[in-house]
């Protein structure tokens, strides 16, 4: 089984849900960021006090999926959140060790 | 038939009074609502605790001995309700005054419209110490201010009583209509002690002599906040006129709430413009800051000016307040909110633009005023805050101010379903 760590620009976020639920995904769950990447920050001012912005909001999904799914669900996240501009985020996949689903205490991909 | 008219009068006057009272009273919802906004989440319940803890001890300790200095009245208000031959006495003192005359009304509703304006001139202080103070330190402040140092100067100024025997006021061209000096310049000496004594927030001037942003944490609370700020100071200017039946004052009340509007209106354009031109982008705090401003220095005096030189007054508080806030970070001040640059700094432009449009009033008397107000406000704060520091301490300790002193110093956060609180979020 696979993780898939996906960082996106907030307002793509209904668009990769719908595209995920379009190649079979059945759960996932989302978390409010800040990040940046390559980009330079730039500073503000409050008052007259300069204060540096180089954190920006975003949100990060999570799916956990096996591995003859995984190359679809990365396709879908990659094509719904990409706007070709600066910021659009990253796709982390890391390996997943164990899943269980708490209310029946299945494992596995049963647990998916 | 006369009688019926001074009746009539004396009830026109007296329910003037309890609205304009009313009015100030909403302000202390006023400021609340801007320093609960201006401060971090950590630190907001702790804000509006104060706020609504020293308009309660305001209006306590003016009832007990405060209203007593200023306006030699009973101690815990004795006999404030009138006696026996009240209405016969009343009927007496209007035929005595004559219509045009000065006004006559119930002696509760004078003490309901004073009252107020002690809360509005302790209130200047909580924003300034805003994020550090402890709580119950700043509430013992509380008791002496509006127990003690405010009637003092109220009564020197107000009531026209002499300063320790030395002169009298009034007598040296000395004029503050509603209380630029006598309140807001009063309130914002008693906060630059404070502030002088507490300290700036950790983070807020770094060892690199650079200035730390601490943004507010709920914009839309303070712009409500001003906006009923600004519509509570009709009634503090308005009722200041302190008649309004007869044509003459009826007249002069209206002229005092356009001009009221007029002022803070010019104070928030100036302001918005001067911070487009200084920071690249309007500052909404700054606006708002702007419109206080111009409110401050119209109530030295709003009935004499005409419309367009009110607005400009106000325009002049605007200017003048953004620059002080940011003149107050060069020295290493910090006033979370503004508090002492509108209150104080724009309450004193307010007492010396006076002269202007009112022959009356000269400015060397309203110079002394100041000093006078200034010195004593200052002085005695200072005292009362160090004793306070040295026998209980006034600021909380590092961990709680990182922490947020809504949990420190009250227990229960502000939005506690906002998970991931504060204290890791913000610069400090």
């Amino acid at each position: 089984m696979k993780l898939i760590a996906a960082v996106i620009k907030p307002f793509k976020l209904d668009e990769v849900r719908e595209a995920l639920s379009e190649v079979g995904v059945q759960g996932i769950t989302v978390t409010e960021v800040k990040g940046f990447g390559r980009q330079k920050g730039h500073t503000e001012l409050y008052r007259g006090a300069e204060y540096v912005v180089d954190f920006l909001p975003k949100v990060k999904i999570e799916v956990a999926i096996e591995e003859p799914e995984l190359e679809a669900a990365v396709e879908a996240i990659s094509k719904a959140a990409h706007t070709g501009k600066i910021g659009d985020g990253k796709i982390f996949v890391t390996e997943l060790e164990q899943a269980i689903r708490i209310r029946t205490g299945e494992t596995g991909k049963d647990a998916l | 038939m006369e009688n019926n008219i001074f009746e009539l009068q004396y009830a026109i006057d007296t329910f003037y009074f309890l609205i304009c009272g009313a009015l100030v009273m909403w302000m202390a919802a006023g400021f609340s609502m801007l320093e609960g906004g201006l401060v971090r989440a950590k630190n907001t319940t702790e804000i509006l605790t104060k706020n609504i803890a020293l308009y309660s001890i305001s209006c306590i300790m003016y009832m007990v001995c405060g209203y007593m200095i200023m306006y030699d009245g009973g101690l815990f208000l004795n006999g404030i309700a009138g006696g026996d031959t009240l209405v016969q006495d009343a009927l007496a003192a209007s035929a005595e005054s004559g219509f045009d005359g000065g006004s006559v009304y119930a002696d509760a509703s004078d003490f309901f419209f004073q009252v107020v304006f002690v809360a509005t001139a302790m209130s200047v202080v909580s924003g300034a110490v805003a994020e550090r103070m402890k709580l119950w330190a700043f509430l013992a402040f509380a008791v002496v201010m509006t127990g003690f140092i405010y009637p003092m100067e109220g009564s020197w100024t107000w009531n026209g009583d002499s300063v320790f025997g030395l002169f009298v006021l009034g007598d040296l061209g000395f004029s503050d209509f509603a209380g630029s000096g006598i309140v807001h310049m009063a309130g914002a000496s008693a906060a630059l002690a404070g502030v002088l004594l507490l300290g700036p927030r950790k983070g807020k001037f770094r060892a690199d002599g650079s200035v730390g942003a601490i943004p507010g944490a709920n914009l839309p609370l303070a712009a409500l906040g001003t906006l009923i700020l600004w519509m509570g100071w009709f009634g503090f200017n308005g009722g200041s006129v302190l008649k309004l039946g007869d044509i003459a004052s009826a007249n002069s009340v209206a002229m005092v709430f356009l001009n009221t509007n007029t002022a803070a209106a010019g104070g928030l354009v100036a302001a918005l413009l001067l911070a487009r031109v200084m920071f690249g982008k309007g500052d909404l705090t700054m606006a708002l800051n702007g419109a206080l401003a111009g409110l401050v220095v119209i109530t030295a005096e709003p009935s004499t000016p005409t419309p367009l030189v009110a607005t400009l007054f106000g325009a002049a508080g605007g200017v003048l307040v953004v620059f002080s806030i940011v003149f107050f970070d060069k020295i290493k001040i910090d006033d979370p909110v503004g508090a002492i640059s509108v209150h104080g700094v724009c309450g004193l432009l307010g007492l010396m633009v006076v002269p202007l449009t009112n022959s009356d009033v000269t400015f060397s008397g309203q110079a002394i005023g100041a000093l006078t107000i200034f010195v004593w406000v200052f002085v005695t704060s200072l005292i009362v805050w160090g004793i306070l520091k040295a026998v209980f301490g006034i600021r909380v300790s590092e961990e709680e101010e990182v922490e947020g002193v809504d949990l420190g110093e009250c227990g229960m956060e502000a939005y506690p379903e906002f998970t991931s609180g504060g204290s890791r979020r913000s610069g400090a």
